[in-house]
Order: C-alpha cells, then structure tokens, then sequence
C-alpha cells in the first residue's frame, strides 16, 4: 500500500513565493493493521535491526521530503 | 528496577561536521515530543491504567530511554569537538554561554523541559490516546530531521527511530482495543 498521501493546497494568484502544488504526508501501516493478527510474517533478526521492526506488515520505509 | 546494557539500542554513526544539527536534534532531547517526555509520560501513567497494558507502558518508557541515548549520542558527537566560533555560527551561541557543551533538557528554540509536557489523567482511554498521538507526533518530528540533513548515516539511525514511534503507536492502539473489548461479558449471537 501507498503509505503517502497527496492534496493540491489552493494556490493565489498573488501568492509571494513559488508554489508547492503537491503537498504530501505520511500513513504508515500503524494506521490500518487494527489488532495485529498472529502468525504475520517476519524479518530475519538481521533485517529486523535494520529497519526497526520484526514485522513486514508495520515497515514504514520514510525516503524523505517529497516537494 | 532496570538493568542496563552499556550499548545503544542501535548504532550512532555520525559522518559530517554539522553543529547545526545537533540544535536541530536536540528537539527530541529536550522537547515536548522527545524521547524524555515519552519515557516519563508512559512511565508515571503505568501505575494507574488497567493490569493488561501496564507491561506495555513499562516496556515501551524503558525503549524510550535507550532513544535518549542515542539522540544524545548524536547530539554529543555533533558539537563535542566544535570550536566556539563554529558553536556560534551554529547558533549554539546561548547555549554554550549557559552550558559550555554539556548537553541539556531543551527544545530547539531554547525553551528548557517542563513537566507541563506530559499528562496523566488517570482515565486509561485519555492517556492512551495522548500517547498515540505523542507517537504519531515524535515520527513526524523524526521525518522533519531526515529532511534536514544529507548525512546518510545520521538519516540511518533517524529512520530506525521513526519506525520504532510507528510501531509504539500500534501497540497502543492494540491497548486500547483491550480496553475497549468487554472481555469478561459473555456473549451470545
């Protein structure tokens, strides 16, 4: 799933600066599992240091400042 | 009681002379969302919530603490060898006019910690929910500092905390969803 959202904020005519047309945010997994269910899939022990969970269903990959 | 582990949760590298940074950082240090008003929020709340989450605000307040270290690991390898003009030019310059480079309980802007910060309301569902949503607060703050540096190995360690607030704010929520659930009620469809 996606875990960004996107909206187009009004932009003026007058507006002093150069617009962001596209603003974006963050949904990460949290947001949509409910209860967490047993028996998911997991990171090797490994991998799961790395990124900071044990679980695939709660990775929430952040690349950055879209605009 | 605690045992404690001489060895950061996960690993500190920080790769580029950045005394900014660590003013930037400090936010989780010292700030209303940061990693000492999580780990006494949860703390201080855990003795007044219902028997099944307790374990869950102990656990979750002590990995709150092992995010202080590493926050001010960072905050220390940024400014531990920056030079007073370079502290100054990092507008580290009240800072270190009131703390030399010792590393202190404030916000970005200055403002020191305040217990006003946290809250414990004794209602489990009110203090669950504020601590959603300082989780959901602390990632955010998370994702405005890997915006604002390029030190890849810095954004590393960053990105692994902001995963573990994504995780934090699942647990509570699962929390809730116990104490919400009337568990003892028979049911019958």
């Amino acid at each position: 799933m996606n875990q960004f959202r996107v909206y187009c904020p009004f932009i003026g005519p007058f507006d002093p600066c150069p617009p962001i047309r596209e603003k974006v945010y963050s949904t990460p997994p949290n947001l949509f599992l409910g209860f967490q269910p047993p028996g998911l899939p997991q990171f090797n022990a490994h991998e799961a240091l790395k990124l900071g969970t044990l679980w695939p269903a709660l990775y929430s990959p952040y690349p950055g400042k879209q605009t | 009681m605690w045992i404690y582990e001489k060895k950061l949760q996960y690993p500190v590298r920080v790769s580029k002379c950045d005394p900014m940074m660590a003013r930037f950082l400090i936010e989780q240090y010292g700030g209303a969302d940061g990693e000492l008003s999580a780990a006494l929020r949860y703390l201080n709340q855990r003795y007044t919530i219902p028997d099944q989450v307790i374990g869950l605000l102990t656990d979750i307040g002590t990995e709150e603490f092992a995010h202080l270290e590493m926050i001010a690991t960072m905050v220390y390898k940024l400014t531990k060898d920056a030079t007073v003009e370079q502290l100054k030019a990092a507008g580290l310059g009240a800072h270190y006019a009131n703390h030399d480079r010792a590393l202190f309980y404030n916000n970005a802007a200055g403002v020191p910690w305040t217990a006003s910060y946290i809250q414990a309301k004794g209602d489990p569902i009110a203090d669950l929910y504020e601590d959603i949503a300082a989780e959901e607060k602390a990632r955010a703050t998370y994702q405005w500092l890997i915006d604002m540096t390029d030190d890849v190995d810095l954004q590393d360690s960053l990105k692994f905390l902001r995963e573990r607030e994504v995780v934090h704010s699942q647990r509570f929520r699962e929390a809730v969803d116990i104490l919400i659930q009337d568990r003892n009620t028979k049911k019958f469809f």
